[in-house]
């Protein structure tokens, strides 16, 4: 995700300090990985260099952490045009697994268990995430969907190659 | 009796060794191992056609076995009489399948109520028990109408009310959510294992859908009429 836009975007309803920034980011979209302070305030001078933010006050004491933010109209624009383009699909685990598995076969090593072992613990995660699903509020249950569906996407490559091994292993030559 | 044992030296509720079950020619199963405890939620999963459901039939007894032992609770099952095995079957087993396994001319409270109508429990209080049931389940609203008259969902969580309702210890589930969307499925599978846990009640889940066995402790999967643990596999490598 764009940690940048995504603390813009919370900068639309009214000016932050940048440790309030933090707390709001963690709250709503932190639950694996909380910001540091510094990547706040590393990523709110980018945001300032670029003018999509302006500092708005500064609070007595001084120091990075004292200072407020308030959105521009470029970091309105820039929001908008975040939320209006699409991602780009990231097929990253079949392209290592993909390897794994050709390199298993060039080496007369069991590709099958390998799949086998990646399956499961694939199921292993996707069971931790059902459990924390079933005991957590709806913004952890729409979290928690969104990595299985992906899971459960990997694990269907997964039993579609096991069961292509044979013309694989013909057509890589091994 | 000594038994198969669990790692922990404690009998396993319900352990099978070796397995063999043929249609003909056709070894269904071929060897099939399978053990699970008390309050444990088992998937087995595996191809179309590998023996799953052979597999369940078999631990459930409903199906003869042509080699191997299944025992259940100190008792071999295929050694009992066929009145002990159906009065076991009814009062510690319960059962969910995909499709038409309520009766249709009684309503879904007289459905749920039935087991406990047949181990001789009055109307009254196996009503209530089964309205209690259905409740949890989410469907009490439709206790007076006709298992024709309610949707898909609402059929299968009535059934799953009606193997939940006489307590049993074992829950045998065979494509459960089989016939439901997902967001349905999910819901019936929350409420199955919820309820499981709740009760202590273990439960053979046999399923094709990874984001239904992810309701599981622990999965299985058969292919060729054997069962290979790959839970088992996994933690043996960490
Ligand atoms: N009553 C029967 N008569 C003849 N053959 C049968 C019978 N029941 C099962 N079989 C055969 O036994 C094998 C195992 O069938 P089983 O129904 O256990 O598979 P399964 O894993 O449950 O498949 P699915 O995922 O499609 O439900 C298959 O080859 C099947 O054709
Ligand atoms: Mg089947």
């Amino acid at each position: 995700m764009s940690i940048g836009t995504t603390l813009l975007g919370l900068l639309e309803s009214g000016p932050r300090h940048g440790y309030d920034l933090k707390r709001l980011f963690d709250e709503r979209f932190g639950h694996d990985r909380p910001l540091h302070y510094g990547q706040v305030y590393s990523t709110m001078s980018r945001l300032l260099r670029n003018g999509l933010v302006e500092v708005d006050g500064v609070e007595s004491g001084s120091g990075p952490e004292r200072k407020r933010y308030a959105i521009t109209d470029a970091g309105v624009t820039d929001v908008s045009r975040w939320l209006s383009t699409a991602e780009k699909p990231e097929p990253y685990l079949q392209s290592t697994l993909y390897a794994k598995v050709v390199l298993a076969l060039l080496t007369g090593r069991d590709a099958a268990g390998l799949l086998d072992v990646q399956r499961a613990e694939h199921l292993r995660l996707m069971r931790e995430l059902t459990r924390r699903k079933t005991s957590g509020d709806l913004a952890d249950q729409l979290v928690c969907d969104h990595a299985l569906f992906h899971l459960e996407a990997d694990i269907r490559w997964l039993e579609l190659t096991a069961s292509r091994l044979g013309r694989l292993a013909r057509e890589v030559g091994a | 009796m000594s038994g198969a044992n669990t790692a922990e030296g404690t009998e396993a509720l319900l352990t099978a060794t070796r397995l063999r079950k043929y249609f003909g020619s056709t070894a269904a199963l071929n060897g099939a191992d399978f053990t699970i405890d008390s309050g444990e939620v088992v998937a087995v999963m595996g191809p179309s056609g590998s023996g799953k459901s052979t597999l369940l039939h078999c631990l459930a007894g409903i199906l003869d076995l042509d080699g191997g032992t299944v025992r259940y609770d100190g008792h071999e099952l295929s050694a009992l009489p066929d009145t002990e095995r159906s009065r076991l079957r009814r009062s510690d087993f319960g059962f969910v399948f995909q499709f038409g396994q309520l009766v249709p001319e009684l309503t879904c409270v007289e459905n749920v109520a039935l087991s406990l109508r047949l181990a001789g429990v009055a109307r009254r209080r196996a009503e209530s028990s089964a309205t209690e049931w259905m409740a949890r389940l989410e469907v009490d609203d439709v206790r007076d109408k006709r298992p024709g008259q309610v949707s898909g969902g609402q059929r299968q969580r009535v059934a799953i009310a009606r193997a939940l309702v006489a307590g049993p210890r074992l829950i045998f589930a065979d494509e459960p959510t089989g016939a439901l969307d997902s967001l349905n499925g999910e819901r019936a599978m929350e409420l199955l294992t919820g309820a499981a846990r709740d009760t202590g009640a273990a439960v053979v889940l046999v399923t094709h859908d990874v984001r239904v066995a992810a309701y599981s402790d622990r999965e299985v999967v058969v292919r060729d009429g054997q069962v290979l643990d790959t839970t088992a596999r996994i933690a043996g490598t960490t």
